[in-house]
C-alpha cells in the first residue's frame, strides 16, 4: 500500500472542507424558524432510511470469533518461540542471556552449562507469561534471531504465573524437517534485501 | 351472568396472558436481531438455530437470579412496582378487539375480553396506571438515579398523557363512540380515519403516536431508563424476575399500543374477513417494527425537550385539531 497520501499533510488540497454551521438563533423567531425548518425538512426520515438500507444490504461485519479468526499481522507480539537453524536444525539459541538481560520485566530466566562439546548449551529458559509484556526486545536484542515472538494469542492459564519453557517454544523438529519454520517479521528480523545494503568488512582498507 | 360466558371470559383472559407473555419475550428476540442488523451485526446467534433459544435462556437466568431487596428500600412498594406495571398493561389489553369474530367448531368467538363502552378511556386509563410501576419503583429503591428517573417519568407522565387525551378526542367526535368494536364499524362505512375530515384524523394520528412512544418509553423519548444517562433508572436495584416483570409490561405495552394505533386510526380489522384479520396483524408489525426502528436511527432528548414538544408544540396543535374536528362536523 501506499503511504504518500498519508504523508502529505497540506489539507488544504486533500479535499478538505470546513463544515458550514449556521449561527445559532438567539431570538424567538429565528427559534421558529429553526424548529419549522427542522421539522418538515424530514431529516428524521433520512435517518430511518440509512439504517434500513443497511438492513436490506445485509452486508454483516460481525466475525464470529471462536469459528472464524481474523487474519494477524506477521509483525504481531504474541506467544514466543524458539526458532532453530535452516541448515542443520540446531537450536539458535548461543545462551548468551541477553534477552535476560534486557526484559524489562524481568520474566525471562536462563541457565547455561558447558555440554561434552565444550559448548554452551542452554539448561534451563522459562518466560513467566504472567509478567511479560509483549515489549519484543527480547527478540530485539537476540543475535541469533532465535527467541521471537509467535502470532499464538489465545492463552488461558489457571494461576496467573503462567510458565512456558524451553521445549515449548522450541520449533518441534518435525516441523522443521517439513521445513515450515516461519521467520519472524517484526522487531529483530532481517530487512528485505539486507544482503544487498549490507557493506562488507574487507580485510584491507 | 352464565356459566358459559364466565368460562369463556377466563379462556380468553388465559390465551391473551399466554400469547402476550410469549410474544414480550419473542419481542426482545426481534428487537435485538432488528438492531443488529441496522448495526451490521448479527445479533445473539449461539444458543439455538439463529439465536431464537435466546428468549428461553433469558427466561431461565431471569427466573432463577436470586431476588435481592436492598437494605434501605420501602420494601412493600418496592416489591409490588413491577407487578403493576406488568399487570396493568395485560389489563389494559382486556378492551382490545385483537382479530374480527370468528366461528370456531360452530361457536363464534369474540377475541375481546370484554366489549366495555368506555374502551379506549379505559386502555388509555390503565396504561396511565402503569406509569406508577416506574414512579413508585423509583421513588422506593432508595437509589439517586432510580429517584432521578422516577422524577423523569412524573415529567414525562403529566406531559403525554395531555397528548393522547386531547389527539384521540377528534376521532372520538367522528365516530361518537368509545368502544374499540365501534371504531372499526365507523371505518368499515367511512373510510380509515387518518383520511378523514380534510386530515385532522391524520394530525390525530400522528400526535397519538408521538404520544405513544412517549408512552412505551421507547427510543426518541426513552428517558425514564436511559441506559446511558441514569444507569437502568428506576429498574438499577432490581434483580432477577423482578426487573423482568417491567421488561415484560414494557414489551406487552409497545404490543397493545401497536394494536390500538391501527384500531383507532388505520381501520382496524376491516370488514372482519381473514384478510382484514392479517391486514390488522400486518400494520400492528409494522407499528412494533417502527418502535425498534426509530431505536435504531434517532436519538434520545433531554426530558426538558420532551416536555416542550409535548406542552408548546403539541398540545396547541392538537386544540387546534379538536377546534377544526368542530367546525367541520358543525357546518
Amino acid at each position: 500500500m501506499n503511504n504518500e497520501q498519508f504523508n502529505n499533510r497540506d489539507v488544504s488540497e486533500n479535499g478538505y472542507y470546513l463544515v458550514d454551521i449556521e449561527d445559532y438563533p438567539t431570538d424567538g423567531w429565528g427559534k421558529f424558524k429553526r424548529v419549522v425548518k427542522r421539522t418538515f425538512r424530514g431529516e428524521l426520515f433520512v435517518g430511518l432510511w440509512v439504517v434500513l438500507r443497511e438492513m436490506i444490504r445485509f452486508d454483516i461485519h460481525t466475525v464470529s470469533y471462536p469459528q472464524e479468526k481474523m487474519p494477524i499481522g506477521p509483525r504481531y507480539r504474541a506467544v514466543h518461540e524458539m526458532k532453530r537453524l535452516w541448515e542443520s536444525d540446531a537450536e539458535r539459541c548461543i545462551g548468551c542471556g541477553l534477552c535476560e538481560k534486557i526484559c524489562i520485566s524481568n520474566c525471562i530466566r536462563i541457565d547455561t552449562k558447558i555440554d561434552e562439546n565444550s559448548r554452551k548449551e542452554v539448561s534451563e529458559y522459562s518466560i513467566n507469561l504472567g509478567r511479560c509484556i509483549f515489549c519484543g526486545y527480547c527478540a530485539e536484542v537476540c543475535p541469533e534471531l532465535a527467541i521471537t515472538h509467535g502470532g499464538e494469542y489465545e492463552n488461558a492459564s489457571d494461576q496467573r504465573e503462567h510458565f512456558l519453557i524451553y521445549e515449548d517454544m522450541l520449533t518441534p523438529l518435525d516441523k522443521m524437517k517439513a521445513g515450515t519454520q516461519l521467520e519472524f517479521e517484526g522487531f529483530g528480523a532481517i530487512t528485505p534485501h539486507e544482503d544487498e545494503r549490507v557493506k562488507k568488512t574487507p580485510l584491507a582498507y | 351472568m352464565d356459566s358459559a360466558y364466565l368460562i369463556e371470559t377466563i379462556i380468553k383472559v388465559v390465551v391473551v396472558l399466554l400469547v402476550f407473555s410469549a410474544l414480550a419475550g419473542i419481542g426482545t428476540y426481534f428487537e435485538r436481531k432488528v438492531l443488529a442488523f441496522m448495526q451490521r451485526r448479527l445479533g445473539p446467534m449461539n444458543v439455538g438455530p439463529y439465536g431464537l433459544l435466546q428468549v428461553a435462556a433469558d427466561g431461565v437466568k431471569l427466573f432463577t437470579k436470586e431476588d435481592i431487596i436492598p437494605t434501605n428500600v420501602v420494601g412493600p412498594i418496592f416489591k409490588i412496582a413491577p407487578v403493576i406495571t406488568a399487570a396493568t398493561a395485560f389489563m389494559a389489553a382486556a378492551a382490545i378487539p385483537f382479530l374480527p369474530s370468528f366461528t370456531l367448531f360452530g361457536y363464534e368467538v369474540h377475541p375481546i375480553v370484554a366489549d366495555i363502552n368506555v374502551g379506549i378511556l379505559y386502555i388509555l386509563g390503565i396504561m396511565g396506571v402503569g406509569l406508577y410501576g416506574p414512579l413508585l419503583g423509583g421513588m422506593a429503591s432508595a437509589n439517586k438515579f432510580s429517584l432521578l428517573s422516577a422524577a423523569r417519568g412524573a415529567a414525562v407522565f403529566i406531559s403525554y398523557e395531555v397528548i393522547t387525551g386531547l389527539s384521540i378526542l377528534a376521532p372520538i367526535m367522528m365516530v361518537g363512540s368509545l368502544s374499540l368494536i365501534d371504531f372499526n364499524n365507523y371505518q368499515i362505512e367511512n373510510g380509515w380515519i387518518i383520511f378523514n375530515m380534510y386530515g385532522v384524523g391524520f394530525v390525530a394520528f400522528i400526535l397519538f403516536w408521538i404520544a405513544a412512544f412517549a408512552e412505551t418509553g421507547r427510543t426518541p423519548f426513552h428517558l425514564i431508563a436511559n441506559d446511558h444517562e441514569i444507569i437502568d433508572g428506576f429498574g438499577t436495584e432490581y434483580s432477577g424476575m423482578r426487573w423482568g416483570l417491567f421488561f415484560i409490561g414494557e414489551y406487552a405495552n409497545m404490543f397493545f399500543l401497536s394494536f390500538v394505533i391501527p384500531l383507532l386510526f388505520l381501520g382496524g380489522y376491516g370488514d372482519g374477513s381473514f384478510l382484514g384479520a392479517m391486514a390488522l396483524l400486518g400494520k400492528v408489525a409494522f407499528f412494533f417494527f417502527f418502535f425498534l426502528w426509530t431505536r435504531a436511527a434517532w436519538p434520545d432528548v433531554r426530558p426538558d425537550q420532551l416536555m416542550w414538544l409535548c406542552w408548546k408544540v403539541l398540545m396547541p396543535i392538537a386544540v387546534i385539531n379538536i377546534i377544526i374536528a368542530g367546525f367541520v362536523m358543525m357546518f
